[in-house]
């Protein structure tokens, strides 16, 4: 009998609307090993092709099915430095499953979920796989610790060589830290996957240090040999209409760095306040305006239960439709059980403001889809005299985001396009200054945390190749 | 973790402290600004860098007790250590050889004030300062700000000590003087001060810079929380600040954004003035 797609259990949708929990709870060692039953081991595996990273995926599929949890790790680890975060995040029905062969007539096999059980088994066991090779006496210096730099950063130190990291914020883990909610990704689970780092390979972590101000790129040309910058793209874009700087607008960089990084909800126990009113209105559809309405609404279901009120209501406003959303479907379909409203095809054209500066209401248009744009999509247009107003006291801006300039002063020679990202070579992370790579969203623009890995690992590859002489620059 | 060498008390509220930041006082100019975050629990706070000493590697820092981080920050001692320092922060003030120069202080304003008066004074400049506070038990650096000035005039709204008059007021007579023609004015403290010195200024056309404190985060540019409305759009106070042309602030959405979390600002105060009382109860108890 054929085995059909192992589900994933989920906490109920209405508890967890009250915390900060995680919501998909994993596979238990039996159903991943039923899961496993399911793959084909094809020849040619196109679900590694459709990897940013090339896992190994039928190899450690395999490990598992057979109960050999250790070689399914290092197989594992072969390709990818973080498997309890791709587990979690990475938008596998386009990549890996999405080319499964078991999903041309039915489901393809849970590419995902057996790539978490794998990695949360490591992080449970620490089996440090793949240590690092004797030292070389060369220095790399790695800017963010995000996922791009913390794969770069493991590949360079397995080689050998002595990786120090530097981080803006008190703590590493870049976005996965401040920006992705602990409900989707357990902080424990990004604290596990650094100390790998810092402790099987010695990779030293320089918290506090803003590169640009701190030290200036060209101070560490000086001292290191060889430079990655993965500093990502953490400026917030803002909507050029009338009220942004109303109180109660917010970037949803803004917002979730209150609510993961600073604990904002648990305020007071935690220092950092966090608000959200009772008519949320999150502007845009991708990844992050789902987090950010997300947690407002857990926030908004806390404050209720604290002080014995009704919750109040959480919109997602887009202006294309629901065909063109670009988050995760996951993430779309665990926000509407959640209760989040979808306002589509509706833009905002400008946000209104009570006598005290507070955000009262929002002015939208109706917007109907045209011709096909640059980005492939088709183009939305406002429907003229459709123009209604909202109810809302909080308007989050989740827009997307650019490479942050200060990163840029006094780096001369590091060329950069009219979009403020680095330019680099995509095969191997060079930018135009020597002995300096780039890679992840501070040279693509805000892209996924696997996509960012690649280009940490293809950087790596060939910062390695240099440093061993067998390229040069 | 960031020792505190020393501290000082200024005023029954404002106080001082010498932390060591190596990697920080490396780089500090006068008109930067630093983040600290005290324990893990803490909030960001972003504090102007009062001097620094590259020698020692430490920064010395001056707040006022408002709020909960402060208050707490404020009642550690020299030997205790926080969690987060990070600087130097926005940009530096641009120094130069002007002719006559204004400077403001107002109540913990005095302290960010103080290394840019002194650096004009090095420029060559004649440096007319004005310090003020709501009372005499908020003033302090007298002396410091008389060895670098020129002409030392001295406010307190309560005519506790030096005249009884808003800082505007000299700086206005100040102005009048067409002996001294000013060439530039600069304005550190609390927001409504700096609003009202830039309106002082405005007719006389004497160009006025202001250093704001806003909400912050991440003090990096990435949460843009700090954004504040000038004549020619947003702009980030901790990227593109903390400097800008008073005249061209937008002073009335500056100020309501500073009361966006009053209410939990007040909250945490109480939460942590009530969680210090069941403390000292504890000992108490404990003690008996």
């Amino acid at each position: 009998m054929k085995i059909p797609r192992q589900p994933m259990l989920h906490q109920d949708e209405h508890v967890r609307r009250a915390n900060f929990d995680e919501v998909a709870l994993g596979y238990t060692e039996e159903t991943a090993k039923k899961e496993a039953e399911r793959c084909l081991q094809c020849k040619k595996p196109l679900c590694s092709e459709g990897c940013p990273v090339g896992v190994l995926i039928p190899q450690f599929i395999k490990a598992l099915r057979e109960g050999d949890m250790p070689k399914a790790v290092e197989a594992m680890k072969v390709k990818n430095n973080l498997p309890a975060i791709c587990g979690r995040v990475c938008p596998q029905e386009s990549q890996c499953e999405g080319k499964c062969i078991l999903g041309k007539k039915g489901e393809p096999v849970a590419i995902g979920r057996l790539e978490r059980f794998v990695g949360d088994y490591e992080l449970a066991h620490r089996t440090c796989p793949l240590n690092a090779a004797p030292p070389t006496g060369k220095k790399v210096a790695v800017v963010g610790t995000g996922p791009a730099g913390l794969t770069c950063a493991v590949d360079v130190a397995r080689e050998g060589h002595t990786v120090t990291m530097f981080e803006s914020l008190h703590g590493p883990g870049g976005v996965l830290i401040y920006g992705i909610p602990e409900f989707r990704l357990p902080k424990s689970v990004v604290h596990g996957e650094i100390d790998y780092a810092a402790k099987c390979l010695g990779i030293e972590i320089r918290s506090d240090h803003v590169i640009g101000r701190t030290i200036t790129l060209d101070e560490l040309l000086a001292e290191y040999d060889a430079v990655f910058l993965g500093t990502g793209a953490g400026l917030p874009s803002f909507m050029r209409i009338p009220g942004i700087n109303l109180n109660g607008v917010m970037s949803a960089n803004e917002f979730l760095t209150r609510v993961n990084l600073m604990k904002g909800y648990l305020f007071p126990n935690y220092d950092t306040p966090v608000k959200a009113g009772r008519k949320v209105a999150v502007i845009g559809a991708g990844n992050v305006a789902m987090d950010a309405a997300r947690c407002s609404a857990r926030i908004q279901h806390l404050h209720a239960q604290q002080n014995g009120t009704q919750p109040g209501e959480v919109h997602i406003v887009y202006r294309r439709s629901k065909e063109e959303i670009p988050a995760r479907a996951e993430e779309v379909h665990h926000a509407m059980e959640e209760g989040i409203i979808f306002d589509l095809l509706t833009n905002p054209i400008e946000i209104m403001g009570d006598s005290t500066g507070k955000v009262v209401g929002m002015r939208c248009i109706r917007m109907e889809l045209g011709e096909p744009d640059a980005s492939g999509r088709r183009k939305p247009v406002p429907i003229a005299g459709s123009e209604f107003e909202m109810e809302v006291d909080t308007v989050i801006m989740a827009l997307g985001t650019n490479p942050n300039p200060i990163v840029f002063v006094d780096a001369e020679g590091l060329e950069r396009t009219k979009y403020g990202t680095a330019v680099a070579d995509n095969d191997t992370g060079r930018t135009k200054k020597q002995r300096v790579w780039a890679g992840g969203d501070v040279v693509t623009g805000a892209a996924t945390v696997i996509s960012a890995m690649g280009a940490g690992k293809r950087a790596a590859a060939d910062i390695n190749k240099f440093l061993k002489g067998e390229a040069a620059w | 973790m960031y020792k505190i060498l020393e501290k000082q008390v200024l005023s029954d509220v404002t106080k001082l402290m010498v932390i060591e930041a190596p990697h920080v006082a490396q780089k500090a100019k006068a008109g930067q600004f630093i983040i600290v975050r005290i324990d893990e629990n803490g909030e960001r706070i972003p504090l102007t860098i009062a001097d620094f000493d590259r020698k020692a590697g430490t920064i010395t820092i001056i707040f006022q007790e408002v709020g909960k981080s402060t208050l707490q920050l404020g009642a550690m001692k020299a030997g205790d250590s926080v969690s987060t320092f990070v600087g130097p922060l926005g940009h530096p003030t641009e120094i130069e050889n002007f002719g006559t120069v204004v400077c403001m202080g107002g109540g913990v304003g005095i302290a960010p004030i103080y290394p840019i008066a002194r650096a004009l004074k090095e420029g060559g400049n004649k440096v007319i300062s004005i310090i003020g506070a709501r009372t005499k038990d908020l003033l302090f650096w007298e002396d410091k700000m008389k060895a670098v000035s020129d002409e030392l005039h001295i406010c307190t709204d309560d005519g506790s000590h030096g005249r009884k008059a808003l800082v505007t007021e000299p700086l206005k007579e100040v102005l009048e003087d067409k002996s001294r023609a000013v060439a530039k004015v600069w304005a550190i403290g609390p927001a409504v001060m700096m609003k009202f010195v830039s309106q002082t200024t405005k007719p006389f056309g004497v160009p006025t810079i202001v250093s704001l404190n806003t909400i912050m985060i991440d003090g990096t540019g990435m949460c843009g929380g700090c954004r504040v409305l000038l004549e020619d759009g947003a702009q980030f106070v901790c990227v593109d600040g903390p400097e800008f042309d008073g005249h061209k602030v937008d002073w009335g959405n500056l100020l309501s954004r500073l009361s966006f979390y009053k209410e939990e600002e007040k909250a945490a105060v109480d939460h942590y003035k009530n969680h210090i009382c069941n403390l000292d109860k504890a000992v108490a108890e404990g003690g008996k």
